[in-house]
């Protein structure tokens, strides 16, 4: 027993290490992000597509000067569950890009407008070119950054998260960084061409400022602030990287009913085939 | 074990074929009339659970393979395809990165069972050597499923893993470029490991033949480990077995539907959406969550090789268990002391899977020494000391007795 015991002491000492060291750990690195309200959150929670159409103008009119979106094809923009532009509204915004198709019978590429089944075009033709035009930095693709970014919300949180179905983390994160920019902190150098990001691991973020309160125009009266574009565009790539949550909760829940009803009757068979069993008809 | 009733076809096509195949006889005495023993409880039903998970995988894992493309610059996007464009794509995708997390969950669910009612002891040894060999098989294939949506973590797996070899003295370096097809991680690395995946499913399906086989000639042990000795110890397979595996296939399905819908990618790291970069080292390379409590271990001892040696032996030291373990009771029930020391030694393996989910610096190093040691000790010193020293409790002199108490008494439970 006392063997036992020493066991069970070891184990709450080596507990005790651990926490210690968690805690120099989270002092190092970025601050967690503060956590959103999401419409998709939640086994009901779907996609605003207001929401979606608005952080879609924020791409179209700030992110693609940078940023790729290579894995959605215009068409996607008039999917169901989506931002719910109709199929000529997609086709229209398709027209307005430039894509490269070819060669031609000439054996030459050439460029013209946008069709629904195109990808979207990438900003930079590689990314030698992006590196060169950004200062060194590489702006990732934004078609999964959403399910890309994250954070380590540690113990004993990641147990309650599985329970209320927290998977926001990357568009929180995305929603962060767009607000996190600050004056570094006095002592805190910054590598050339860096800008200070409280929410950015390391801090030392190679974009600049990307939005600022009125740079984006709204037409349906949300707040045109950094803090709303911020959710607004973390919604848009969330869409992008998930574009078939609003069918894969609907389903969900299809699901749920049928496995509760299924197993509740297998219960019930179940008691009722093992009840002579349990209390035989006499005791032997 | 074998007094059950046998099969007599009514139907003249099924006797033309008994006498001729007689596989509906092999189904009749093995899955219907098959005397399981009274006592079962729930923590028996995940044979059955992980049964119906193999096939899932299989199922979900054809279908994924028809869209999937195992070039280092298709992979990732295939995998993107068949979220976005193959219709239910994503739900086959998700149903089969969760269910090999669950299949894990159930699996160690199986072993927890075998070890605390002592499932491996005479005469099951061969049965639970199969079940060791199931489990190194099920690791392999995870391990290189992982790999195949070839992102950050699948690839940096695949190089961390696999880099484990080069700790073999003077023919690591061989070893290594032999296991990678070339000088390093690259397109024949994601090749053989796709064809390796879809490969060792079935030879876990011919292993899980054997393990059934096995278990059906020395037949089921129980809460109590004594074994069943007359008709009043048994039911029928089915309906007993069948309805009650079927219920909780139902609630673990429940659980599993949880993820898949809900929170898909809570059990994956965000890391493996970024494409593969051979350039780029994540700050922190860590493994699926079912593989952390060896990872810890490896990661615990400070010689690559030694640390290596110690993550095989974890796992190859279980199927010495039944030497190891000394004592003739078998179920922790009647085994006071056993009982304490195992319940300590599965909350220091969910202890070390926590380590391995953290960086290997400080006191999580410390913690993961010290837990380590009672890993090995346990299984090396302990486990084979009880067994002389231990006082246990009378054990009931058949299953019926535990379950309808003493036969002149009656009630007592």
């Amino acid at each position: 027993m006392s063997a036992h015991r020493s066991f069970v002491l070891a184990l709450t000492f080596a507990a005790a290490l651990a926490v210690v060291g968690a805690r120099t750990v989270f002092a190092q690195e970025a601050d967690a992000p503060p956590r959103m309200h999401w419409s998709f959150h939640g086994p009901f929670g779907m996609y605003d597509p207001a929401q979606l159409q608005r952080g879609f103008k924020i791409y179209r009119e700030v992110c693609s000067n940078c940023h790729g979106l290579k894995l959605l094809a215009f068409r996607n923009l008039a999917d169901p569950g989506g931002p719910d532009f109709t199929e000529a509204q997609a086709a229209t915004i398709a027209s307005g890009f430039q894509v490269t198709d070819g060669p031609n019978d000439q054996g030459e590429m050439f460029q013209r407008p946008g069709k629904l089944a195109d990808r979207f075009p990438p900003p930079f033709p590689n990314d030698k070119a992006a590196r060169n035009a950004n200062g060194g930095a590489l702006p990732p693709d934004m078609s999964v950054l959403a399910k890309a970014r994250g954070y380590e919300a540690g113990f004993p949180w990641f147990i309650f998260d599985a329970f209320t179905q927290y998977q926001e983390d990357g568009p929180d994160y995305i929603h962060a960084i767009i607000n996190g920019y600050e004056k570094a902190p006095a002592g805190v150098a910054l590598p050339p061409g860096a800008q200070y990001n409280k929410y950015f691991p390391g801090h030392a973020i190679g974009m600049p400022q990307p939005l600022s309160d009125g740079q984006v125009e709204y037409t349906d009266g949300a707040p045109p602030t950094v803090d709303q574009y911020g959710k607004d565009i973390a919604a848009f790539l969330m869409w992008a990287a998930e574009p078939k949550l609003d069918e894969r909760k609907r389903l969900g829940f299809q699901v749920f009913i049928y496995l509760i009803v299924l197993t509740g009757m297998l219960y019930f068979t179940k008691r009722r085939v093992w009840r002579d069993v349990h209390h035989p008809p006499q005791a032997a | 074990m074998s007094e059950h009733s046998v099969y007599k076809p009514q139907n003249p096509f099924m006797q033309w074929m008994e006498r001729r195949l007689p596989i509906a006889g092999l189904v009749y005495s093995s899955f219907i009339v098959y005397p399981t023993p009274r006592n079962l409880n729930y923590w028996w039903t995940f044979g059955g659970i992980l049964t119906v998970m193999l096939g899932a995988q299989m199922v979900t894992g054809i279908v994924l393979a028809m869209h999937y493309i195992a070039h280092v610059d298709f992979a990732f996007n295939s995998v993107e395809s068949i979220m976005r464009d193959v219709n239910y794509g994503w739900l086959l995708r998700y149903l089969h990165a969760n269910g090999a997390a669950f299949f894990f969950v159930a699996v160690y669910a199986h072993i927890v069972r075998g070890m605390y009612y002592g499932s491996y002891k005479d005469p099951r040894e061969v049965l639970w050597i199969l079940g060791v060999i199931l489990f190194l098989l099920m690791v392999a294939t995870a391990f290189m499923g992982y790999v195949l949506p070839w992102g950050q973590m699948s690839f940096w797996a695949a190089t961390v893993i696999t880099n484990l070899f080069s700790a073999i003295p003077w023919l690591g370096d061989p070893i290594v470029t032999w296991l990678w097809g070339g000088y390093a991680v690259g397109n024949p690395t994601l090749n053989r490991f796709y064809s390796l995946h879809y490969l060792l499913p079935f030879v876990i399906a011919g292993v899980v033949v054997l393990h059934v086989w096995a278990l059906h000639v020395v037949g089921q042990n129980n809460p109590t480990g004594v074994e069943a000795k007359t008709e009043k110890d048994t039911v029928a397979f089915t309906p007993y077995a069948t309805v009650k595996d079927a219920f909780f296939i139902g609630v673990f399905f429940l659980f599993l539907a949880w993820f898949v819908f809900y929170i898909p990618n809570y059990l994956g790291h965000a890391d493996n959406y970024i494409p593969a970069n051979p350039g780029l080292t994540p700050t922190h390379i860590v493994p699926e969550w079912y593989f952390l409590p060896f990872y810890a271990i490896l990661r615990a001892i400070p010689s690559k090789l030694f640390g290596v040696i110690a993550l095989l032996s974890s796992i190859v030291l279980l199927a010495f268990l039944p030497w190891l373990d000394t004592s003739r009771v078998r179920s922790a029930k009647y085994r006071p002391l056993y009982r304490q020391f195992l319940i300590v030694f599965f909350l220091v393996v969910i202890g070390l899977g926590y380590l391995g989910s953290q960086p290997p610096e400080g006191g999580y190093v410390i913690a993961a020494r010290i837990l380590t040691a009672y890993y090995f000790v346990f299984l090396l010193v302990i486990l084979p000391l009880l067994g002389l020293l231990e006082t246990t409790k009378p054990l009931p002199n058949s299953i019926s007795e535990s379950v309808l108490g003493p036969t002149p008494s009656g009630a007592k439970v």
